[in-house]
């Protein structure tokens, strides 16, 4: 594959021959076929794809919620293949940070409770001055004591993002953010996470289906059929939507 | 719909298993309880018609007084025994038997000890020669004063054989006989019904059983050839008159037979009293078990509901629901029922010394008992549940619903009324207000408090568990865990609420039986002037007594200023029914008691004359002077005149008779002596010295007066330990209700759980977080157990007061145990539900739907 940038010693999370397979028989799928991919340190990736290409399945398996058929995978130094569930549960404590399209706060903690839950979790202090910066690149100064339910879904979105990044994790894996939001509220959100590398060094993988979204990250790996077929670097919601039909034409073809 | 409905069940079978569970052990109960009598019922049939099978006409005087179910035994007046030849003169009668069996013979076995009885009674009989159904197994007959034939199950539970010589206790001090035969009955057995039987000379037998000579306790009557029971009974009651019962022995062997099933009627209601308390704390567990399943239906029912579900269908299909799980609990209720009653007859046969049981056999009231039951409480249960689930709009369908958080205050105005409801019935019951129905209102209030209580919860559980959960919210999966017990107050509070049952259950009965225990100890403490006390602790129907020629002998040993031997019996006092005393020396009441007096002279009392109670005295207008009609059990009634009244008090009896009349009572022998020492002597040394005298008593002992109070309250305490195991049950089912509680809550936060799990919290955590909500609720129920357990038992002392109750004790001991048992359950009841949330897989949960 031809999708690998950046020297081998700053990538934040890699992917080797990848393949992964679900069921058996007749009901087989297979949702990666040998996926090699490197995410560099303190970049903005976007997975792009059509749906059922195999990208919620990628990153399931880079963020260790997934086992791999075949082939390895890793964040930072630590090799996620083969780990068991403490080691698992110790590599996202430490080491990875989530945002799931839905669903991504306890309804019965505050904002700040949320925020702090993955160190109240892993039994670390927070920092600060860091704690500060990210409510304030957030936003959420006003909202800290609210709960979930008196928080608008882009709120609520920003209090997750706070939570991946107030343990400066690794990497922080995102899943369609900004799929239930509408544009400006994901205008907001995509801004942020894009700050956050860029001021803070931050690494984020991002899976999306929004062109505009893509083009706030600094990369874009197009996957289809549960293979990389092509990438972008500086994207802009024109050169994505162009790639995304070239593909789609390539596909019919195919067919 | 009803195939619907068939599925969703299927879906959801372990949950209803569980809550299930708990109506499945209350219908056991009722049941069990159905055919525990039904089957012993049949055995008493059995084992009276088997003793009064050769018998045709049996005639017996009527008693001297009437006695209640549980006031103590009936005395019948002996028949003299002319009436003998009289009978024998009636035409058409064969044969005439004079009979003597009384109760209260007691054979001193081998080891020394007294064998005791656990129900059937012990009886002195007069050998009347064998017959087809009593026989000689060895030895013979009874010829001397001092020869006896025991039956076989009495020779073996005294471990006494043919040749030895046995003591025997019975109206008079211990005799000395020596056994010359031992019998049985046909069909070898060694007793009918675990009667020990022990047979004198017929003389013998009237003087120590009777208390006189010429005189038989009943006649039995064969009749000649051809000549019919019925006839000859009236023929008899013809010729004796009216003093006599005259029944044939169909008619007696039915009678006794129905009273010792009346006395099985305590049993039915011990074992209906559990099955309440079961089948309320399983009403409990239902109504959430349907509750949080239409909770989770909501968009299926709304679904329902726009595809043109009627309400009615809606309703129809939850309580269809609610139908098929009450039939397949009564279905397993009925059957276990049946199993428990079997083992408990079997129990019961084998405590009371061998009663030959009746095959075990299912009477259509256990059934009916088991289906209506049964079905009744789940279905009322579910009813609450099914009306909320017909109100789900058709529009809930297409929104996402969280289940809203509709506010408490119906539930907890209508907590108040029901709990106000409740206290008020109480407040009638225990003051007495209730008129004839005290249990049924007192029963009835504490119903009212448990379901108000319950109906309070969810708006003290909020506060309440804050505070619990605060202990636990230095470590983060506790923390978490106290806000999930927080989050559905009403869920919480039906679980918290059945486990509260159980627990003031047991804290109340607890606070009753201390208080009482604690009272009755102070007060002897108080007021009991005697340092050594002569009794032994009650173990059958009968208290243990001792030879009065002890008290003299004490009385006369140095170092001792009084001793006072106490009597005590039922008798017809003018016209009711009063529990009278007599003491050796009358001065026991003064010097002993503490008795003062309000009129008259209480430290003398001649044969003629009687002392009364304050209290009496006001109660029935006595004054010194008035005259009473007194009738003994073995007297004739005799009218004595008022010499002296004192101010009542619990220790002194209400009547107090002279000690010659103790001979008319029913155990005319003293239950208890009180010994008071001179100054200056040591209880210690004298102690010993009434050891001595009482070789021959071996149902007392002498102690000091600690442990005499400590002995006498001792029944209490194993009251009590029996209570509470019987009560752990109720505890028991309500670890069902948690465990079910927490396995849905899992269930409804797998995505949560999976999202927690992403964001690195560890197994042991996850674990530790549901421990944590199942604890904080187990808990909070043991607390509200414990303070409305407090709150009923107090009210139950408080309205003791009068009958001498005047301790208030709450046991904090016991208490602490209670809410450390809430804490252990909590922690068994998290095992399975914690698994399961520590097994989820973290992709599965948060990507599922
Ligand atoms: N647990 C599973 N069992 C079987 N097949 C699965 C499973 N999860 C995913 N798949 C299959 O793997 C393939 C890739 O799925 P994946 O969820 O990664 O797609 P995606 O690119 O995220 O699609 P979308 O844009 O719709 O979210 C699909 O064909 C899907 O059906
Ligand atoms: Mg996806």
């Amino acid at each position: 594959m031809t999708a690998t940038v950046g020297r081998q010693a700053q990538a934040a999370a890699r992917a080797s021959e990848v393949w992964k397979v679900y069921g058996s028989g007749e009901a087989q799928v297979v949702a990666l076929r040998g996926v090699t991919c490197e995410f560099e340190q303190s970049r903005f990736t976007a997975i792009m794809g059509p749906s059922g290409s195999g990208k919620s399945t990628l990153m399931h398996c880079l963020a260790g919620l997934d086992s791999v058929t075949r082939g390895t995978v890793s964040i930072g130094e630590t090799t996620v293949t083969g780990l068991g569930d403490a080691g698992l549960t110790k590599l996202r404590r430490d080491q990875v940070g989530f945002i799931f399209q839905q669903f991504n706060l306890l309804p019965t903690l505050t904002a700040k409770e949320n925020i702090l839950l993955p160190l109240s979790i892993a039994g670390r202090k927070p920092d600060p001055a860091w704690f500060d910066t990210v409510i304030e690149t957030v936003g959420l100064q006003d909202r800290l004591d609210h709960r979930p339910a008196q928080l608008s879904g882009g709120q609520q979105q920003r209090v997750a993002c706070a939570r991946a990044l107030v343990s400066r994790p690794q990497v922080i894996f995102a899943d369609e953010p900004t799929g239930n939001l509408d544009s400006r509220a994901g205008a907001e959100v995509l801004k942020f996470l894009r700050n956050s590398v860029r001021e803070h060094g931050q690494t984020i993988v991002m899976v999306t289906h929004d062109p505009t979204a893509a083009a706030y990250a600094d990369r874009v790996v197009f996957l289809a059929d549960g293979q990389i077929v092509s990438e972008l670097i500086e994207p802009t919601a024109e050169t994505v939507l162009d790639t995304m039909k070239k593909l789609d034409s390539q596909v019919e073809v195919g067919d | 719909m009803f195939r619907a409905t068939l599925k969703s069940l299927l879906a959801r079978k372990l949950r209803l298993i569980l809550s299930g569970l708990a109506v499945v052990l209350g219908v056991m109960f009722v049941s069990g309880a159905f055919v525990l009598t039904d089957t012993l019922g049949r055995s008493f049939d059995a084992v009276f018609a088997d003793a009064y099978e050769g018998v045709d006409v049996n005639v017996s005087a009527k008693p001297t007084m009437e006695v209640g179910d549980f006031e103590g035994e009936a005395v019948a007046a002996p028949v003299p025994a002319e009436t003998v030849e009289r009978i024998q003169g009636v035409p058409g009668v064969a044969d005439v038997t004079g009979v003597v069996a009384a109760d209260g013979a007691r054979l001193i076995g081998s080891n020394g000890k007294v064998v005791t009885s656990f129900g059937p009674p012990q009886l002195g009989m007069n050998w009347v020669g064998a017959s087809d159904l009593v026989q000689l197994r060895e030895g013979r007959e009874p010829q001397a004063d001092d020869e006896i034939v025991v039956n076989a199950s009495l020779a073996k539970a005294g471990r006494v054989a043919v040749g030895d010589r046995v003591g025997v206790l019975t109206l008079e001090p211990k005799r000395e006989f020596t056994i010359v035969g031992i019998s049985g009955y046909s069909g070898g057995r060694d007793s009918i019904g675990g009667v020990n039987e022990i047979m004198f000379t017929t003389p013998v037998a009237q003087q120590l059983m009777l208390g006189q000579g010429d005189a038989y306790t009943n006649v039995t009557v064969t009749a000649a050839d051809g000549v019919a029971n019925d006839r000859l009974r009236d023929d008899v009651a013809a010729a004796l008159g009216a003093d006599f019962e005259v029944k044939t022995g169909a008619e007696v062997s039915a009678d006794a037979s129905a009273t010792l099933k009346d006395g099985l009627s305590f049993f039915n209601r011990i074992l209906l009293g559990f099955a309440a308390v079961a089948l309320l704390v399983g009403t409990f567990l239902i109504l959430n078990t349907f509750s949080i399943i239409v909770a989770q239906r909501t968009r299926e029912l709304a679904l329902m509901r726009a595809v043109g579900a009627g309400r009615r269908q809606i309703i129809g299909s939850v309580v269809l629901e609610a139908v098929a799980v009450g039939l397949l609990a009564s279905v397993l209720g009925l059957g276990a029922g049946v199993g428990i009653g079997a083992l408990l007859a079997y129990v019961f046969g084998n405590i009371s010394g061998g009663l030959d049981l009746a095959g075990i056999a299912v009477p259509p009231a256990a059934v009916i008992g088991a289906f209506g039951v049964g079905l009744i409480i789940t279905v009322v249960a579910a009813l609450l549940p099914a009306l909320r689930a017909s109100r789900i709009p058709p529009i809930a369908a297409m929104q996402d619903v969280a289940t809203p958080d509709r506010p408490l205050t119906k539930v907890t105005v209508a907590g108040a009324a029901v709990t106000a409801t409740g206290a008020t019935l109480l407040f009638l019951g225990l003051g007495g207000h209730a008129g004839g129905n005290t249990l049924v209102t007192i029963l009835g209030g504490v119903l009212f408090a448990f379901i108000g209580v319950a109906l309070l919860t969810p708006l003290v559980s909020r506060p309440v568990v804050a505070l619990l959960g605060g202990i636990f919210s230095w470590w983060i999966p506790g923390k978490l865990g106290r806000l999930n017990s927080g989050r559905n107050p009403r869920r919480t509070a039906i679980t918290a609420a059945a486990l509260m049952v159980g627990i003031a259950l047991v804290t109340g009965v607890t606070v009753i039986l201390d208080s009482t225990k604690s009272s009755i100890s102070g007060l002897a403490q108080d007021q009991i002037k005697a340092e050594l006390v002569i009794g032994g602790a009650q173990t059958g129907p009968r208290p243990p007594t001792f030879d009065p020629a002890v008290l003299e002998k004490a009385a006369a040993l140095p170092g001792v200023a009084l001793v006072g031997g106490a009597y005590g019996d039922l008798a017809q006092v003018g016209d009711e029914r009063t529990w009278v005393g007599a003491n050796s020396d009358v001065l026991t009441l003064t010097q002993i008691f503490g008795a003062r007096a309000t009129a008259g002279d209480i430290s003398r009392l001649g044969p003629d004359q009687m002392l009364v109670s304050s209290d009496v005295a006001a109660s029935r207008g006595l004054s010194v002077g008035s005259t009473v009609p007194v009738q003994l059990a073995r007297a004739e009634a005799k009218t004595y005149t008022v010499s002296g009244i004192y101010e009542s008090d619990e220790l002194l009896d209400p009547v107090t008779l002279p000690v010659t009349a103790a001979q008319g009572f029913t155990i005319p022998q003293p239950i208890a002596g009180f010994i008071q020492l001179t100054p200056g002597a040591e209880p210690a040394d004298v102690l010993p010295r009434v050891e001595t005298l009482l070789a021959d008593s071996p149902e007392v002992s002498v102690a000091d007066r600690e442990t005499f109070i400590e002995q006498q309250t001792k029944p209490l305490d194993d009251l009590l330990r029996m209570i509470q195991i019987l009560l752990l049950l109720a505890i028991v089912i309500a670890v069902l209700g948690i465990i079910n509680t927490l396995a849905l809550s899992v269930l409804e936060r797998t995505r949560e759980l999976g999202l927690l799990r992403a964001i690195g919290l560890g197994r042991a955590q996850t674990m530790g977080m549901i421990t944590v909500e199942a604890v904080v609720i187990s808990v909070f129920g043991a607390l509200l157990g414990v303070a409305v357990g407090s709150g009923l038992g107090a009210a139950v002392v408080e309205a003791l007061h009068d009958e001498g109750i005047t301790d208030l004790v709450l046991p904090w001991a016991d208490m602490g145990t209670m809410v450390g048992l809430g804490a252990l359950v909590g922690v068994l009841a998290a095992v399975i539900p914690a698994v399961r949330a520590a097994r989820i897989d973290v992709l599965g949960a948060i990507a599922h739907d």
